[in-house]
């Protein structure tokens, strides 16, 4: 990038890899939405519940009690302790709490430290797309280079191995998965997983297993990555407390890895972050402690919510697989034959339903859209509506012919 | 029906009497034919009693006068608590009505349009009936949940329209 001169003055430019780093596709679409009025956003990535008061009760008697210094490096040793129970509990992983788990600020800031703690300049990491729109720019800014892989939604979003094998060189480090999956609420199942793990045995790679959504699993239980034979020494989970118990803003996630592994990214953390917000942390140990019934509770209405919307959108015309996973449909709107940025985009001025394209997610999200279920039923019905409405003044105007409705096909 | 899911349309239905048997059964993966007639069955076993509203009645601009009484009884022979509570429980004023543990034994809610009303009605319906021992009232100051709801401003959505 050339240097500069604004006004007047002799500037050098901004960080080469920084400036070329692409802007979130997401980022028009909120542009358009934010100005407009009577919009139903099926576009939020986050719930629409508030933070269970037991919660929000125990922060505010924290800061009541002037519980407002740094923590250790590593994080509030009772929480670290209540993690490792609690993984311990549901998927029989153990890591301790003094050396293998570190508070994060959110998951976004453990993507931040694995990228750094793993990657030299010109390492890879392999990332099956249609993925989280922080993946590819972690690895980027960590010097490292994305390596997507595609999936899409003639194999239920599984990724294949054959494909894996392809990517591979000697310069790849790692594999970065997320499941169930943002953007295509899609659950990785346990055999594509165990060939994950030995995909990554056979190169010597780390697993870098995006794990936020494991508490919103609505056909069976999630797998954890690390509870797989082989996987624990080379895994590392990264996950938080923004989706289960609703806790976006409070920012507190955790990674846990062995301790080598764990050490270093602590390292970083420990002159990047010093440590994770302390009341996010007095909130997370007892959402940990007594989250659960609410916990429970939310992810019941996920449940309902998405038999609704995913019903709702089949019987429009938008094929959709029933997502095992997370609070995301991702309908195909190839039949309307338009690219999903523009259906997005007309769906928005004409009917005012925000819903994000799926080509912002990489490989294999073009003709989808992300619609998210983090919103009440009685506005998911309304966009329904509308959706609905606006597909079928399409279909009368448009020249293609529509492809037949179809049925669910069940994600295992 | 698996009687998970007939609970779940009575936790529905709790939540929001309003919820019509088609989205219900949108939410469950029922056939509404299904659920209507699992709520038909509801409402004839008396599973569902009625289908009642929430209201604010003081933003409404009415006034209510609302007690809770808690009552000691000597039980009768034979029909032990119930045959006094079913007497009390009748009366039009009364609103609710429980037996509970502790220092008294019915506990009802009673409702009228004026302090002294709701007075009278409890010296002469409720503490003079056969077998009461003694009554305690408390009058209602302020609601500030009922029904699971809060008598709070709803708080907007401050959720960034879109989000990753
Ligand atoms: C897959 C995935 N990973 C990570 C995050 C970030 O979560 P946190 O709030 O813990 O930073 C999100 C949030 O949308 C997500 O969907």
């Amino acid at each position: 990038m050339p240097e500069k001169n604004i006004s007047g003055q002799n500037l050098k430019s901004l960080s080469k890899t920084a400036s070329e780093l692409p802007q979130s596709g997401i980022r028009r679409f909120f542009d358009i939405a934010s100005q407009m009025a009577n919009v139903i956003s099926l576009g939020v990535g986050e719930p629409d519940f508030a933070t269970p008061w037991t919660v929000r009760e125990a922060a505010i008697y924290s800061i009541e009690k002037g519980q407002t210094t740094y923590t250790s490096n590593l994080g509030l040793i009772e929480l670290r302790r209540e993690i490792s129970k609690l993984n311990f509990k549901r998927y029989g992983v153990e890591y301790n709490p003094d050396t293998e788990i570190l508070i994060t600020t959110g998951v976004a800031q453990g993507l931040d430290l694995v990228a750094r703690a793993l990657l030299d300049p010109g390492d890879e990491v392999i990332i099956p797309e249609p993925c989280f729109v922080s993946y590819k720019p972690c690895v980027s800014l960590a010097g490292g280079i994305p390596v997507p892989v595609e999936t899409n939604d003639t194999n239920n979003f599984q990724v294949s191995l054959a494909e894996l094998e392809k990517k591979v060189t000697p310069r790849t480090k790692a594999i970065l998965i997320g499941h169930p999956s943002n953007p295509t609420g899609a659950i990785l199942e346990r055999e594509t997983l165990i060939e994950i793990v030995n995909f990554a045995c056979k190169h010597g790679l780390y697993i870098i297993s995006d794990e936020i959504y494991d508490r919103l699993t609505f056909d069976g239980d999630h797998v954890m990555v690390a509870s797989l034979p082989g996987a624990f020494e080379r895994t590392i989970t990264l996950n938080g407390f923004s989706k289960t118990y609703a806790m976006t803003g409070w920012r507190i996630g955790y990674a846990c890895a062995p301790p080598e592994i764990l050490h270093t990214m602590m390292k970083i953390h420990s002159y990047t972050m010093l440590s994770a917000p302390t009341p996010g942390q007095k909130a997370a140990l007892e959402a940990a402690r007594r989250g659960e019934r609410d916990a429970v509770l939310m992810a019941a209405e996920y449940k309902r919510r998405r038999s609704l919307i995913v019903g709702g959108l089949n019987e429009i015309g938008l094929t959709c697989l029933n997502p095992g996973g997370a609070f995301y449909a991702f309908p195909s709107v190839r039949s309307t034959g338009l690219t999903s940025e523009q259906f997005a985009e007309q769906l928005l001025y004409s009917k005012q339903v925000a819903v994000v394209p799926g080509s912002v997610f990489g490989l294999g999200g073009e003709g989808h859209v992300r619609c998210s279920y983090a919103t009440d039923s009685k506005l998911l019905k309304e966009a329904l509506v509308r959706i609905g409405s606006f597909v079928d003044e399409l279909s009368k105007v448009s020249v293609q012919p529509q492809s037949p409705k179809q049925k669910t096909d069940q994600l295992v | 029906m698996d009687s998970l899911k007939s609970r779940e349309i009575l936790e529905i239905l709790e939540k929001d009497s309003r919820t019509t048997a088609e989205t219900i059964a949108g939410m469950l993966g029922l056939a509404p034919t299904q659920v209507k007639a699992e709520i038909d069955r509801f409402e004839q076993e008396g599973i569902i009693k009625h289908y009642a509203t929430t209201i604010d009645w003081e933003k409404a601009g009415v006034e209510k006068i609302i007690a809770f009484v808690d009552i000691t009884v000597v039980p009768a022979r034979d029909v032990g608590f119930d045959s006094i509570a079913l007497r009390i429980a009748r009366h039009p004023e009364v609103t609710s009505a429980w037996l509970v543990s502790g220092g008294s034994d019915l506990s009802i809610m009673v409702e009228g349009t004026s302090l002294k009303d709701l007075a009278n009605f409890v010296a002469e319906k409720i503490a003079a009936v056969d077998g009461v021992t003694g009554t305690n009232t408390h009058f209602l100051l302020r609601k500030y949940k009922e029904d699971n709801v809060l008598f709070h401003d709803i708080e907007p959505d401050n959720r960034l329209v879109m989000s990753p």
